[in-house]
């Protein structure tokens, strides 16, 4: 069902856990499946320095949480908000058609932890 | 260590037994006769599909004449709900439960949307039917009462024998699903008052796409299709003669093996589910006692069903689950919910259903891998804290 790239990231998921010194966290769920996450970010000069997931869900949501922060490592938070969820699947080599929404849920996290962080520290940000 | 396999999804389908497909294999050679036929290679099939529809009978306790050969279990419901309310001269009632298998449920619907009103009665926590809430739901027109020997997901038993007694002193039909039973229990239409029952060749180590309908004498269907005269009209079409011939072998070997892999595979049964409940957080799903021998169907806390089978099955092991995220339709099963499991209790639930060429080692197995799998995903999960 799954290609190996996606059990890979499965079996073997990078940034798992928590951010004691986060910066913002940032949640994401799907009431469809009750697939849950959960982002949490350090940044630094305006970059996302570290990052952890954790993840309630199936394979598509675990393997999605840690290509994500895969991907976003290192970035610029302007960078990152432009990571779409698409961007994850496709990276991923692709997802099964129904596990799309699941996959969903991780930039969305990491959208709501970037924009908390903004709202935040930055006054002059506007969602 | 990588490559075992451990099969433990007996429930969705069992392997062919080598008896069963060198039963068959004649069939899809020389013998291809039709049944129909009034020539030698027509009259020798039709004496095989003869003798399969005896060893079926005399494994029922039913006369031969009571047998209907179908594509499988669910064609079987189809033909013994949808044939039963065509008799019907009005819309009448029928009385099922929330917990059928959807080749039950569909039907019920589509019977509800021509007129026909259906009550799906409640189950308690361990998927058991109230007797008590059948007879309080006939209606003076209940014309049908169908309640599944056996659920699929949680292994519950039902009360059959009492539900059919009910449903015989009002006068009303009774259909079981035994789809998950026959081959497994011993199930003897002498014994229980029953009208109809369905049976499908795959649960029992025969092919796939074959089963039957056990039909009482006497009570009248009218046929889903027209055609010929196969199955006495009620089912027209050219048999499906290796199909036919192998759920035949397939039974007889698996009644005749009943009392002992009854009492193994529930010691099977019973060590695994000791095993499983003493990872934390883990609960049983349907009835402790009163459920199938192979059946065993855990909920673990904190985590998702799917990313649970797909760590098996990364290990070789095969099992099914429950979760949203693995059925295809992204709703949790009806079954968990009917239970009274809360939402996440249900996604996180795994069915290991044991079979025939299942061992003690395979227990093992299972044991040592589900306990890191389920370690390491609770460390992956917000739901679980640790400290
Ligand atoms: C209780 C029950 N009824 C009906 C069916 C459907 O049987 P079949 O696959 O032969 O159509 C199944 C099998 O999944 C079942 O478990
Ligand atoms: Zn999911």
């Amino acid at each position: 069902m799954y290609n190996e790239k996606v059990v890979d990231h499965f079996s073997n998921p990078c940034n798992v856990g928590e951010l004691t010194d986060a910066d913002s966290i940032g949640e994401s769920g799907s009431f469809k499946c009750g697939d849950t996450m959960k982002i949490f970010i350090k940044v630094e000069d305006g970059r996302i320095e570290n990052i952890k997931f954790q993840t309630y869900g199936c394979g598509a949501a675990i393997a999605s949480s840690s290509m994500l922060t895969e991907m976003v490592k290192g970035k610029t938070l302007d960078e990152a908000m432009h990571i779409t969820n698409q961007n994850v699947a496709d990276e991923l080599g692709g997802l099964p058609p129904l596990k799309l929404h699941c996959s969903n849920l991780a930039a969305d996290a990491l959208h709501n932890a970037i924009a908390d962080y903004r709202r935040r520290l930055e006054p002059d940000y506007t969602d | 260590m990588k490559n075992r396999l451990v099969y433990m999804d007996n429930g969705a389908t069992t392997p062919v037994r080598e008896e069963v497909l060198e039963a068959m294999l004649p069939f899809l050679q020389d013998q291809y006769g039709n049944p129909s036929s009034l020539h030698t290679q027509g009259r020798e099939v039709r004496r095989a599909i003869d003798e399969a529809r005896e060893k079926t009978a005399c494994v029922l306790g039913a006369d031969p004449a009571e047998i209907f050969f179908t594509s499988g279990g669910t064609e079987s419901n189809n033909l013994a709900l949808r044939g039963t309310a065509r008799k019907q001269a009005s819309a009448g009632h029928i009385i099922t439960s929330g917990i059928e298998h959807h080749a039950v449920l569909e039907v019920c619907h589509d019977l509800e949307n021509e007129g026909h009103r259906v009550t799906y009665l409640p189950v308690d926590r361990f998927g058991r039917i109230d007797p008590a809430a059948v007879e309080a739901a006939i209606a003076p027109d209940t014309f049908l009462i169908s309640i599944m020997a056996a659920n699929n997901e949680v292994g519950t038993l039902q009360p059959i024998l009492e539900i059919g007694t009910l449903a015989r002193e009002h006068g009303i039909l009774f259909h079981t699903d035994a789809v998950q039973v026959v081959g497994q229990r011993p199930v003897n239409v002498n014994d229980l008052p029953i009208d109809y029952l369905s049976l499908s060749a795959h649960k029992f180590n025969g092919p796939k796409g074959v089963g039957a309908l056990y039909k009482r004498k006497g009570v009248k269907i009218t046929p889903l299709y027209r055609g010929g005269s196969q199955e006495r009209k009620l089912r027209p079409g050219t048999e499906n003669v290796p199909g036919i011939i192998g759920l035949g072998q397939a039974l007889e070997l698996a009644a005749a093996e009943i009392p002992y892999k009854m009492e193994y595979l529930t010691s099977l049964r019973d060590q695994l589910i000791e095993g499983l409940l003493k990872i934390e957080d883990v609960i049983l799903n349907g009835h402790p006692q009163e459920r199938l021998p192979g059946n065993i169907n855990v909920s673990f806390k904190y985590i998702e069903g799917e990313s649970i089978l797909l760590s098996l099955d990364l290990q070789g092991i095969a099992a099914s689950s429950g979760s949203a995220c693995s059925s295809g339709s992204l709703e949790p099963s009806h079954v968990l919910s009917a239970i009274g499991l809360d939402q996440q209790t249900a996604h996180g639930s795994i069915r290991f259903s044991l079979g025939r060429y299942n061992n003690e080692a395979d227990i093992e197995y299972v044991l040592e891998k589900i306990t890191p799998i389920v370690e390491k995903l609770r460390q992956i999960s917000p739901l679980h804290k640790t400290d």
